[in-house]
């Protein structure tokens, strides 16, 4: 189930928007605002945001089952307003909740929702039984589906939106509530998937290091707008130039090290034995090195510090909340 | 959106997809004590206790002379029913009185309560288990899954009131074979109300039920608001008791047209406004 219109890019929106009526408050509330980005085959996508950002509202309308109030929406070369059918053909969804009949075994899950993706009756038996060994459910295939842990609900979950060999899959919190061991089991399984090839991910969460662990891109959103978009590693050149440092030496004070005039965010760690600071420049850090063992220092290890994708998602938001402020 | 069946497009249904939304709401409501509990119980009462208790008493109730609301009720009929009495003894005619004319349309209870609680848990039971979600990201169109879940409740009510008919005419010839001295039902009425009448009233009550149940949270607020479907039911059975409409060939057709014909528009007015849009907006 992968032939669908050939298109370079996976999904793009434009100007997306969408509002709800608030019956309580007389009111419209616009969960989705103005969201332009662009997915490409076969990258793994994020759309990272705090609850209510509008993460879920945009994968709906994405899978064409929630129509936007605005804006333009193609998805594998579909408007998935008008050819929603068609489209999740080939899209895979997991849900928020893994939203499994409870009272239906995992066999008959799988196999209900196989009919449902258009499976053909001849190949369903098979691809049941190799989604349950893959995801190594098949020696409870027969219980109810209650009667599972929280882990297991998501592995089969996770087992039913590829049941039909969707090209694109989106993926709504895949990690939520799960234990750290189940989590590394669907993070696995994602990165296995993502290798092989063929399939393009829209992954939401608001697990920063889910987030940088598995995605080539994100977009940072922030109350149904976009805040930012890009690899994590561009995001953060974007806000941050220069380098952050840890440098391991011998522990004292630095007075009579003719530091650079630049430096920034001198702290030691609580032994004393780390300094971490901020250069403006690269170029800074051999002079840097130079005047500490020129002053008799000893040092054993100095390791540049990469901002990670929690670094830029807090500046972001930081940031967002300044310009809301002004 | 498109696949909500737009009017004045050709709708394509794909009949594995609808086979298999209702095998599914099916299983689940089998399995579930909750629902099947009163899905059991109520017909029960209907078409073994009740008549039972008639087909067996009757002799003693027509031997105790208090036979002044069934003289009124005889009294009110048309006489081409009444005619239907004739040669009968007092405790055959009530045995035929309450068996064959007073439960008729109290029978019609049956299916349409089946239709209602099924059609109740349909989308509001899903959004209470959590398990709509999924299903609506599914391809199936919305038009599919209206008549999915229309079909999911329409076919054990039907089911269920076959089944009901077979054992109530069972237990009243059995019960009451002594009065009666052999087999005396079904009569014209009660195939045509079972084969013609219950489907159609079955399809009212799920049609609304599930319209209802689409816009609801919650299986008790779909059930308290779409109950109100057994309000026909009850005038019909208040009707006969007033002597206003007595159930006969006739009537029962005519009842039924009209039922079928409320369905073909519950059917129309469901494809052109059921829209999962709106559902997945109130999750």
């Amino acid at each position: 189930m992968t032939s669908h219109r050939a298109e370079p890019i996976a999904v793009h929106a434009e100007a997306l928007t969408r509002c709800f009526d608030d019956p309580h408050r007389d009111d419209t509330t616009v969960a989705v605002d103005q969201l332009t980005l662009s997915v490409h085959h076969g990258e793994v996508f994020g759309l990272l945001g705090h609850n209510g950002a509008g993460k879920t509202t945009t994968i709906r309308m994405l899978n064409g089952v929630l129509a936007p109030t605005r804006g333009k929406l193609r998805v594998l070369g579909y408007d998935p307003t008008e050819e929603g059918a068609i489209l999740r053909r080939h899209t895979g969804v997991l849900t928020e909740t893994p939203s499994l009949d409870e009272k239906l075994t995992a066999w008959e899950n799988l196999t209900i929702y196989g009919r449902l993706y258009g499976v053909d009756e001849l190949d369903l038996r098979a691809r049941v039984g190799d989604l349950l060994e893959d995801f190594e459910l098949d020696t409870r295939a027969r219980e109810m589906v209650g009667a599972y842990s929280k882990g297991m609900k998501q592995r089969l979950a996770l087992a039913r939106a590829l049941l039909h060999r969707p090209s694109l899959i989106f993926l709504d919190e895949p990690t939520g509530g799960l234990d750290p061991v189940a989590t590394r089991q669907v993070h696995a399984l994602i990165t296995r998937l993502s290798r092989r090839g063929g399939h393009t991910f829209v992954l939401c969460t608001h697990n920063l290091l889910e987030a940088q662990r598995l995605c080539h891109r994100v977009a940072v959103m922030e109350h149904g707008r976009l805040v930012a978009v890009g690899e994590p590693a561009t995001l953060a050149r974007d806000l941050w130039q220069g380098v952050r440092l840890e440098i391991e030496l011998d522990p004292g004070p630095l007075t009579g090290v003719p530091l650079p005039p630049e430096v920034r965010d001198l702290a030691w760690d609580e032994e004393g034995h780390v300094l971490s600071l901020w250069l403006p420049q690269r170029d800074d850090v051999p002079d840097l090195v130079a005047a500490l063992v020129n002053a008799g220092r000893r040092i054993y290890q100095v390791a540049p510090q990469e901002p990670t994708l929690e670094d830029v998602y807090f500046a972001l938001h930081e940031a967002s909340l300044g310009e809301e402020g002004a | 959106m498109s696949d909500s069946g737009r009017p004045g497009r050709m709708i394509a249904i794909n009949w594995r997809t609808l086979r298999t939304l209702a095998s599914r709401d099916l299983k689940v409501v089998t399995r579930s004590k909750a629902m099947m509990l009163p899905m059991v119980i109520v017909p029960l009462i209907f078409v073994v206790a009740l008549p039972a208790a008639v087909g067996l008493f009757a002799p003693q109730m027509a031997a105790s002379g208090e036979m002044e609301d069934l003289a009124s009720f005889l009294e009110m009929m048309p006489a081409s029913m009444r005619e239907s009495f004739a040669g009968y003894n007092e405790a055959q005619v009530i045995v035929v009185a309450l068996l064959e004319h007073f439960f008729a349309p109290m029978f019609l209870i049956i299916p349409v309560m089946v239709a209602s609680t099924i059609a109740a848990g349909s989308f509001a039971g899903e959004k209470e288990r959590k398990t709509l979600e999924a299903l609506l990201h599914t391809p199936t169109t919305d038009t599919e899954l209206f008549l999915g879940k229309l079909l999911a409740s329409w076919v054990p009510a039907f089911t269920v009131g076959l089944s009901a008919f077979v054992l109530y005419a069972l237990v009243v010839n059995l019960s009451a074979w002594q009065v009666m001295g052999g087999l005396f039902f079904p009569n014209a009425t009660w195939v045509t109300l079972v084969l013609w009448l219950a489907p159609a009233a079955a399809g009212v009550g799920l049609g609304t039920m599930i319209l209802v149940s689409s816009k609801v949270n919650s299986f008790q607020d779909a059930y308290q608001l779409g109950s109100l479907v057994v309000l026909p039911v009850i005038l019909l059975v208040f009707g006969q008791l007033a002597g206003v409409l007595y159930l006969n060939v006739l009537t029962v057709l005519a009842i039924g047209l009209f039922l079928w014909l409320v369905d073909a528009v519950i059917l129309w007015f469901g494809i052109r406004t059921f829209k999962r849009s709106e559902i997945i907006a109130r999750l």
